[in-house]
């Protein structure tokens, strides 16, 4: 099982859109775009393709971007749930498309309007059935309230403290500061994040990701393929998803160890693909729709025990270039953009490549995440 | 009513096959919880199976109404319109004392979010909201 997924899949192009609060164009148009320039990077023609793989929320139809790009037949499609849970499992789903041979080139692409698009809690509808009948009616309504549960759990039991969630925010920004696409390159220290204002108590406004309007796309192949195209083929080593038992989406809260999220079962599964562990991982790109969800990940994937995620984040353990384990390079969803995580995957690629703006000195291998809180995923990327 | 007068009432849950019997209890001021009638264990979110037993025989128990408040948050602007006269508020998650893991969403009626702390003793108080619905909330023991 080792490095099977070494063998048989690779990511050999990548396209993003600008990152803006307003981009002033329709979701579909930015996905026809990365898709067709990832496509060109990569050296590989519309024509190539015959898989396309889209994760929840996704506005544009495989269909759309088929006939866009004049993609003459898809025998390979299909979209993972859970919000931005998602994102990894696209590459999953590509790689086991193309070690299958039931598709040979498939584009992963994410596009959202979630700047000038609105807040998804905002449409709340005002009777509220299924799962959400157990905690909308009291006005646990945004995914920063129901995070800031979690937050402040693991507060009460660890002591985890503010400053150390500003600590994920404080290193992020700094890899920003780096990334011309970046949207946010102010410098910030804790100071200013303890200054920011409240917003679900005990997380304040710089615990919360950016709103941002993009699109990204990834091209994944067979490793025979990707050796003759334009860029080094970065390695999808490993590629897993993750649940847990007795899961509720977002306001998971009602399972025997509270704090355990999905997350901890999709690292046991990526690591086990991949045959690696945390120590060999060079850098990482965590999904930080909220700054807690870092340092729980952090734990749930084995670089700290449990309960200790708050006190590693410090003393610049995830900056780089000197830090343990340099997060988040581009600035992450917290600095860069939010696109549902999957400018992160595009980070973890360029690690690979060697051409981050944050380049970790000989990186051989980054772990990408995916949503926290919800039905989750990971991979793991490799250098070639 | 108007668009935006409905905007102003908090969301209302809509009981369904599984949920009927826990709302239809807080409207008689008794709070229900789910329980396997094969293995008798508790379960939250009520479900169809039970999953430790696989059993589909489920029954409804009255609980003592006595909790501990497990995590606590305090929501500040922007929120739903329904919500913005309460900002800010303190939502809780109360575990109660029959199983650790029938932990539940609500507030603490008449104190203000600072004096609502992990740890405290509560018990349920029921909140009338329409003729159909009554929440069960949370009173500082």
């Amino acid at each position: 099982m080792a490095r099977e997924l070494w063998r048989k899949a690779a990511i050999v192009g990548i396209a993003q859109s600008g990152f803006s609060k307003n981009i002033g164009r329709s979701e579909r148009s930015l996905a026809v775009e990365v898709v067709r320039n990832a496509l060109a990077e990569a050296g590989l023609a519309p024509e190539d393709v015959d898989g396309l793989v889209r994760f929840d929320l996704e506005t544009t139809t495989e269909a759309e971007i088929a006939r866009n790009l004049g993609i003459p037949n898809l025998r390979f499609f299909a979209e993972v749930g859970y919000g931005g849970g998602g994102g990894c499992a696209t590459l999953s789903l590509a790689a086991m498309a193309v070690e299958s041979g039931r598709a040979e080139v498939v584009v992963c692409w994410r596009a959202r309007n979630r700047g000038s698009g609105g807040r998804p809690w905002a449409g709340t509808r005002m009777e509220v059935g299924g799962d959400q009948q157990w905690y909308i009616p009291w006005g646990l309504v945004r995914p920063v309230d129901q995070i800031a549960m979690l937050a402040a759990r693991h507060m009460h039991e660890f002591g985890t403290t503010s400053e150390q969630f500003g600590a994920v925010a404080v290193a992020f920004r700094k890899h920003a500061q780096r990334n011309p696409h970046a949207m946010m390159r102010d410098p910030m220290t804790i100071e200013d994040h303890q200054n920011s204002r409240m917003i679900s108590e005990p997380l304040r406004k710089f615990d919360c990701c950016l709103e941002t309007d993009g699109a990204l796309a990834v091209v994944v192949t067979t490793p025979e393929r990707a050796r003759n195209l334009k860029q080094r083929p970065v390695a999808i080593l490993g590629a897993a998803q993750g649940m847990g038992p007795d899961h509720v989406v977002m306001a998971n809260y009602h399972k025997e160890r509270f704090l355990e999220t999905p997350s901890l079962f999709a690292a046991r599964e990526v690591y086990a693909q991949a045959g690696v562990e945390p120590d060999d991982i060079d850098c990482a790109q965590w999904y930080d729709a909220f700054t807690p969800l870092v340092i729980l990940s952090l734990e749930e994937y084995g670089f700290c025990k449990p309960g200790e995620g708050g006190p590693f984040s410090e003393n610049g353990r995830l900056e780089w270039p000197d830090g343990a384990l340099p997060s988040n390079t581009s600035g992450g969803g917290l600095s860069e953009a939010y696109v549902h995580g999957f400018n992160l995957i595009l980070e973890g690629v360029r690690q690979m490549r060697g051409t981050s703006t944050c380049q970790v000195e000989d990186a051989e291998l980054c772990l990408v995440t995916s949503g926290g809180g919800v039905p989750t995923s990971a991979a793991i990327l490799a250098r070639t | 009513m108007s668009i935006s007068e409905a905007a102003l009432l908090p969301p209302v849950p809509v009981p369904d096959e599984v949920s009927r019997p826990f709302w239809d209890g807080c409207r008689r001021k008794e709070l229900l919880m789910q329980r396997c009638a094969s293995c008798q264990r508790y379960r939250f979110h009520p479900r169809e199976m039970c999953p430790h037993c696989r059993s589909m025989a489920a029954e409804w128990r009255p609980v003592s109404g006595r909790g501990l408040i497990f995590s606590k948050v305090v929501c500040h602007p922007p929120v739903l319109p329904a919500f913005q006269d309460r900002v800010p508020y303190a939502v809780v998650l109360v575990e109660l004392e029959e199983d650790p893991n029938l932990r539940l969403v609500g507030n603490v009626l008449d104190v203000p979010p600072d004096r609502v702390r992990i740890g405290s003793p509560v018990h349920v108080a029921f909140q009338e909201i329409s003729e159909e619905i009554t929440l069960p909330q949370w009173r500082l023991a």
